[in-house]
């Protein structure tokens, strides 16, 4: 018996005498109570770096909606329904921001949409594998270059292209239709629309790109061996097949869209404004609170643009959460496809 | 009679692989070919050479020719696309395209053909189903998902997917290794009453259901087809060592 003991203190980590004090018998699970100890604290570490995410985004939403209750209380629904923001009179409406984020948002995933999903299948069912893999690094290069190269890009080279050649062109061909009706300045809702187009494609290529991959080969067999061609087998049986998980990646890409800040504030022509067309300068919600907060005439205008920020993290919230849950469901179909 | 397809000198390379080896082989029409052979053995890369399957994987390498009617499916004026619809191909496991209905499922082949009248689409999803002996247990909801099916139920749905299009040849690709005896059994029955019309290359796993099911049986072994011939004749008296070893269950 004593023998036994003995073997165990031999074979115990010396940082664990401390433990062997505390306890009267300590046979055999004395040797990995050290480890036991380090995951615990490992546990809790880890546990409350998590948490505190939570607790910051708490925070923040609460010290947002705190902020805000000036105006809330002030104008109520009138806030987001009233275009009549004037700082120096103190009378906050925000639906123009609201509307330029909006539209400049939406018409940008119409065009990047089905860009992205034609590159991503380019990628995934028609390149060679080692081709297809070059465009998607490049594709994902172009996530990473910061906004304010787009912008300084948008504002240099490409409005005054728009100016100059697509707007006159617009004006003149489809000068009848109410969205290309004025004159042509350059910064426009149209220079915001393509800038965010150019910026929301590598999210959703790639996003798509996955989606993609994660359809079985099995489905791509079974519409090849009905003889379809290649064309065919991607609307049979890839398409459908990933079609909530390339929504998914759409509506990612109009988060992406609509908390887009720098760039867009650098072509949109920053004014405030409702207008069907496409060429008179607009503003939106990012780029209102980035041009004002610094000069905030009084507190009723600091709370107006802290609301601002609140409808706009709302929005992005519930944006973010129906793509992650659409994602999910993708992935859910995938495993349970494969059964 | 001519064969309905015949296997002349086939050889498959995958990279450095050489899977197929010079195969060589007689399918009459509306008979059932089962091949047999232990695993890696090559019996189903030969299987999807005869619909141009490996056209997908570009590291595939096909020599040799494979004759359908006489024509060489392998003729670089042929359009693999149509080789396809004059020869099915049902897989290992059910894969009914998982966001359409029964009903598109079983039109979906037939539907790449153009414009389908709603009538002519009801009558194939009919008689397909009524073939696979599905019909009865999913008349009442063709416009539920597929996957709503149990997986012997799927299988079938998927050969009736096959047989939709019409084809002459079907390749069945262990169509049964996924599914319970009762299912199994179903399929067995099936693949009887289907070489009435169609002539069938089934790859098997299994060498008692290469004997129920099967007019001719070809014996696959790394690569090499070893013997091949009447099914009868292959499990009763096989003329090659090896044919009989495997069968008698001495290795595999």
């Amino acid at each position: 018996m004593s023998n036994h003991t003995g073997d165990l203190t031999i074979s115990q980590p010396p940082g664990c005498t401390e433990n062997t004090v505390t306890n009267e018998t300590p046979p055999a699970p004395i040797a990995s109570t050290k480890g036991l100890n380090a995951d615990l604290v490992f546990k809790g570490v880890t546990a409350a770096f998590a948490f505190s995410i939570l607790v910051i985004l708490a925070l923040m939403a609460l010290e947002m909606v705190k902020e805000s209750l000036p105006t809330i209380k002030a104008f109520g629904w009138e806030f987001i329904n009233s275009s009549d923001w004037n700082p120096v009179q103190d009378t906050f409406g925000a639906l123009p921001y609201i509307w330029g984020s909006v539209v400049s948002s939406i018409l940008a995933l119409a065009l990047a949409t089905p860009l992205s999903v034609g590159t991503a299948l380019f990628i995934t069912e028609i390149a060679p594998r080692k081709f297809g893999g070059v465009v998607a690094s490049l594709v994902e290069l172009l996530a990473a270059i910061p906004s304010v190269i787009y912008g300084l890009w948008g504002v240099l080279v490409m409005a005054p292209w728009l100016q100059q050649t697509v707007q006159p062109f617009l004006i003149e061909h489809f000068g009848f239709l109410p969205f290309f009706q004025g004159a042509p300045y350059g910064v426009s809702m149209l220079a915001a629309v393509f800038i965010l187009m150019i910026m929301v494609i590598p999210i959703i290529t790639s996003i798509t790109k996955e989606v993609l991959l994660a359809v079985p080969q099995s489905q791509r067999e079974a519409a090849i061996a009905l003889g379809a061609t290649r064309w065919e087998m991607i609307r049979m049986a890839v398409l459908p097949y990933g079609r909530s998980g390339i929504l998914g990646a759409v509506i990612l890409g109009l988060g992406r869209a609509i908390g887009e800040t720098m760039a867009v504030t650098m072509v949109i022509g920053n004014t405030p404004q409702i207008s069907l067309s496409l060429l008179s300068p607009a503003y939106t919600m990012p780029s209102v609170i980035a041009n004002e907060f610094a000069e905030t005439t009084s507190k009723l205008h600091a709370s107006a643009l802290m609301e601002i920020g609140l409808i706009l993290l709302a929005v992005t919230l519930v944006i973010n959460v129906m793509a992650r849950l659409l994602l999910w469901g993708m992935t859910r179909q995938a495993a349970g496809g494969a059964k | 009679m001519n064969p309905k397809v015949k296997i002349d000198k086939l050889n498959v390379h995958f990279g450095q692989t050489h899977a197929v080896k010079d195969v060589s082989i007689d399918v009459p029409e509306n008979t059932v070919t089962a091949i047999i052979g232990p695993s890696g053995c090559g019996k189903s890369t030969m299987l999807r050479s005869l619909n141009r399957m490996h056209d997908l994987f570009p590291s595939a390498r096909v020599t040799g020719k494979v004759l359908l009617d006489g024509g060489d499916i392998y003729d670089r004026k042929v359009d693999p696309v149509s080789i396809r619809r004059r020869v099915g191909m049902v897989f290992q496991k059910p894969n009914p395209f998982p966001a359409m209905s029964i009903y598109d499922n079983v039109v979906a082949g037939y539907k790449l053909n153009g414009r389908v009248k709603k009538s002519d689409a009801d009558e194939i999803v009919e008689t397909s189903l009524r073939r696979v002996a599905l019909w009865d247990e999913v008349k009442d909801r063709l416009k539920n998902n597929s996957m709503e099916l149990s997986g012997g139920q799927q299988q079938r749905l998927c050969i009736a997917r096959t047989i939709a299009v019409q084809p002459e040849v079907i390749l069945m690709d262990e169509p049964a290794s996924a599914l319970d005896p009762i299912s199994t059994l179903k399929i067995e029955e099936l693949i009887e009453e289907l070489a009435e019309k169609y002539t069938i290359i089934i790859v098997t796993h299994n060498m008692q259901q290469a004997a129920r099911v099967s007019d001719y049986t070809a014996f696959f072994y790394m690569g090499d087809l070893i013997e091949w011939g009447e099914t009868k004749k292959l499990f009763t008296t096989p003329e090659k060592k090896q044919t009989e070893d495997y069968i008698t269950g001495r290795f595999g």
